[in-house]
């Protein structure tokens, strides 16, 4: 997987101006994370929904017909939740929940998951899924390297979907702190972790939380692609 | 034992519910001091509470709260940005991968082994849900708390001084500082799994699950 590749992505997602682009993004998405699929859905607090994904239309035709969305374990998992579940641990064992797995399988859907619950502002609900078909071990692999990743996409999928709600307005700040400017800029300079944190007199952890906030507030993966960001958007100046 | 619960579950718990917002209400405002409110039923609970957080509880043998604290992700409403704001840095802290623990409490007579196994649940959250860090306000007295079981935060900003000294600080569980908070708290690494597990369901394979 080429991390190269995943920032053009988000840097597309970021460049989209109509919910359809959407589209187009999550399976370049799925490509470059090299799995079977990945599915966003959203349904806010009046019941209007909207997704976009891999799985094929016939799949997404039963699934709704069935309104699966009432007994779906992951559904039921991850609503009102804000921790990432791995399929794994959900409770399968009912027989409508065995049914959609057994179905699931048949529609290449694959037998591993996880999906990344997002709430957003009043009441908006969002779910983001990787699934494959693969083994165990393979899979707590790929989970154990891409799970921040996969965290961070999920929540930039979503703050780009909310802004085609019409009417809407965005609720989570992306200015950046003025010590959120002093680290960036300072990495920009080429200084180290270490001499940003003592120019600035915090600790590196301190300085973490402040590329990690800062790193959110521009979409970026890692600190590297955070700071090119920040420049060429005229936040910081080197 | 370590009991992980979400807000919209408490209600199935109700006597453990019950004994941590007490528990709460005599911390903060009669131990504390602090400005909250407390409701009728002498239940401490605030505008977060109504948040849906995640609390992780210990939970005593006769079924009450020992000591508890909460949690929220910083994409949303969190107390460090919408009250304590201007302690880190002017902007809010915000990312999926920040939560806010809120509401650290120790029912009275707690033995001192619950903030560490708190603190163990900590590291499982982290480590099992990609979290990174933990950010919080507390008071001059919680930082003697924190230093005692083996997890000192890193303080980003304060205010106030002596025993109101009020501080925004963050977390972070290296492995090192699991095990010296494993040990303090008693519980092996394979409980506290077995513990965080029984929440959340425990990563068994869906095959072995249709079989059964």
């Amino acid at each position: 997987m080429g991390k190269l590749n995943l920032d053009q992505i988000l840097k597309d997602l970021d460049a989209t101006s109509a919910l359809e682009g959407l589209q187009d993004i999550i399976v370049a998405l799925r490509d470059a994370f090299n799995v079977d699929h990945m599915v966003y859905h959203w349904v806010d607090s009046s019941g209007d929904q909207y997704g976009c994904g891999t799985y094929s239309p016939e799949w997404v035709e039963l699934y709704t017909a069935r309104n699966y969305l009432r007994v779906d374990p992951v559904i039921q998992g991850c609503y009102q939740r804000f921790h990432p579940v791995d399929w794994k641990r959900l409770d399968w064992s009912s027989k409508p929940a065995w049914e959609i797995f057994a179905l699931a399988m048949e529609y290449g859907i694959g037998n591993q998951g996880y999906s990344i619950p997002i709430r957003g502002p009043n009441g908006q609900f969002a779910l983001f899924t990787a699934s494959h078909n693969c083994d165990d071990d393979a899979w707590a692999e790929f989970t154990e390297a891409y799970n921040r990743d996969l965290i961070l996409i999920a929540h930039y999928f979503n703050r780009k979907a909310l802004e085609f709600e019409p009417g809407r307005q965005s609720e989570q700040s992306r200015a950046l702190s003025p010590r959120e400017v002093d680290a960036m800029t300072l990495i920009a300079m080429g200084y180290s972790r270490a001499q940003v944190a003592e120019s600035l007199s915090i600790s590196q952890n301190t300085l973490r939380v402040y590329i990690e906030s800062a790193r959110f507030k521009l979409g970026a993966l890692n600190t590297t692609h955070a700071v090119a960001r920040a420049l060429s958007r005229g936040l910081i100046v080197v | 034992m370590l009991r992980y619960i979400y807000g919209h579950d408490l209600h199935n718990h109700p006597e453990l519910a019950r004994s941590m917002f007490r528990d709460r209400a005599d911390q903060f405002r009669t131990r504390l001091g602090w400005e909250v409110t407390v409701d009728d039923q002498g239940h401490e609970r605030d505008q977060y509470d109504e948040l849906d957080p995640l609390y992780v509880i210990w939970q005593n043998h006769d079924g009450s709260h020992g000591g508890s604290m909460r949690f929220l992700p910083t994409t949303g409403r969190v107390m460090v940005n919408e009250i304590f704001g201007h302690l880190t840095g002017g902007a809010p802290v915000v990312s999926p991968l920040i939560w806010e623990c809120t509401r650290f409490c120790l029912s009275r007579g707690a033995e001192s082994k619950v903030a560490a196994a708190l603190m163990l649940a900590g590291g499982e959250i982290m480590t099992n849900f990609g979290v990174r860090h933990f950010v919080g306000a507390f008071d001059a007295r919680m930082v003697r708390i924190y230093r005692a079981i083996g997890s000192s935060p890193e303080i980003l900003g304060s205010e106030g001084e002596g025993r109101s000294r009020i501080s925004v600080g963050l977390w972070e569980f290296t492995p090192e500082a699991r095990t010296r908070v494993a040990a303090r708290a008693g519980v092996s690494p394979e409980l506290s799994r077995l513990w965080f597990d029984r929440a959340f369901g425990a990563v068994a394979p869906p095959e072995m699950a249709l079989t059964a």
